[in-house]
């Protein structure tokens, strides 16, 4: 019985058969293999030099303002309006 | 949890990590403090939710990762029109060959697919876990892991070996093994 002729599964296997090997061919030994420790540890070095050089630049004022400013208990719930929103004061008053 | 004096300390502390969070994020200092204001203002809004004693960082990276997700989706169209002025701006800076690595690291940071970038950055710079991470992002610990491969592998791609070639069987690869995705 010639199947292969017939039914259109065999060629579809027989594509994957031809992907698959040529597919890890690919993937590992070339580029995985060969890139890894020293260029790996370079990104991993300059990532971290980008965040920490804006790590290091500190709580800017107007973040420490804004917390200090918050924080204030209740004092004047007006001063908490810091969106374009208007706060409705629900009846009190 | 009510805001005591020592939370709030902790929350000015984590303001440079969620600083430096959202520039890698999105590329743009002035984007990124607004990012962050909102980020502070939604936590102080909500910290009744936060649990005393999890992870606060983690909490606000959170917080700070939605926004600027929902941001994301709305600037999008915005952000494709300025992106031939952003790109100058870039170019701009002074020539010094440190400088000028910094920015091309930078640049291929940006080439990243977002979910990519995120991951890589939560745990190659932030520090933290895979679990924080993840529960940072919302998906599988997995998911986080091949993220963040695929991040430094297509970072490595676009810096130290030629690009375009590269990306052809790579995509490849990727049709063929994966297909569980992300």
């Amino acid at each position: 019985m010639k199947l292969q002729g017939l039914n259109p599964r065999g060629s579809v296997e027989q594509v994957m058969k031809d992907v698959k090997p040529q597919a890890s061919k690919n993937a590992a030994p070339g580029k995985q293999g060969g890139l890894n420790a020293e260029i790996q540890s370079r990104i991993g070095h300059q990532l971290r030099a980008m965040y920490d050089d804006i790590v290091r630049q500190g709580v800017p004022d107007r973040f420490a303002d804004l917390i200090r400013k918050l924080d204030l208990p209740e004092a004047d719930p007006q001063t908490g309006n810091t969106g374009g929103q208007t706060v409705k004061n629900d009846g009190r008053e | 949890m009510p805001l005591t004096d020592s939370l709030r300390d902790d929350i000015l502390a984590s303001v440079p990590s969620l600083r430096a969070f959202a520039i890698s994020l999105s590329g743009n200092g002035d984007r990124a403090d607004d990012l962050v204001q909102e980020t502070l203002l939604r936590a102080l809004a909500n910290i009744d939710s936060f649990q005393p004693g999890s992870n606060l960082a983690a909490w606000l990276f959170t917080i700070l990762r939605n926004l600027f997700r929902s941001d994301y989706r709305k600037r999008r169209r915005e952000v494709e029109d300025a992106e031939g002025s952003y790109a100058k701006t870039l170019k701009t800076q002074p020539a010094q060959s440190a400088h000028l690595e910094f920015e091309e690291f930078r640049a291929a940071l940006e080439k990243l697919p977002q979910d990519q970038r995120e991951a890589l950055i939560l745990v190659g710079a932030s520090g933290f876990s895979y679990e924080d991470a993840a529960a940072i992002c919302g998906c599988a610990v997995g998911t986080i892991k091949s993220r963040v491969n695929r991040a430094r592998s297509k970072l490595s791609a676009l810096l130290y070996v030629d690009g375009a070639e590269d990306f052809g069987p790579d995509e490849t690869v990727r049709a063929v093994i994966g297909g569980s995705g992300g």
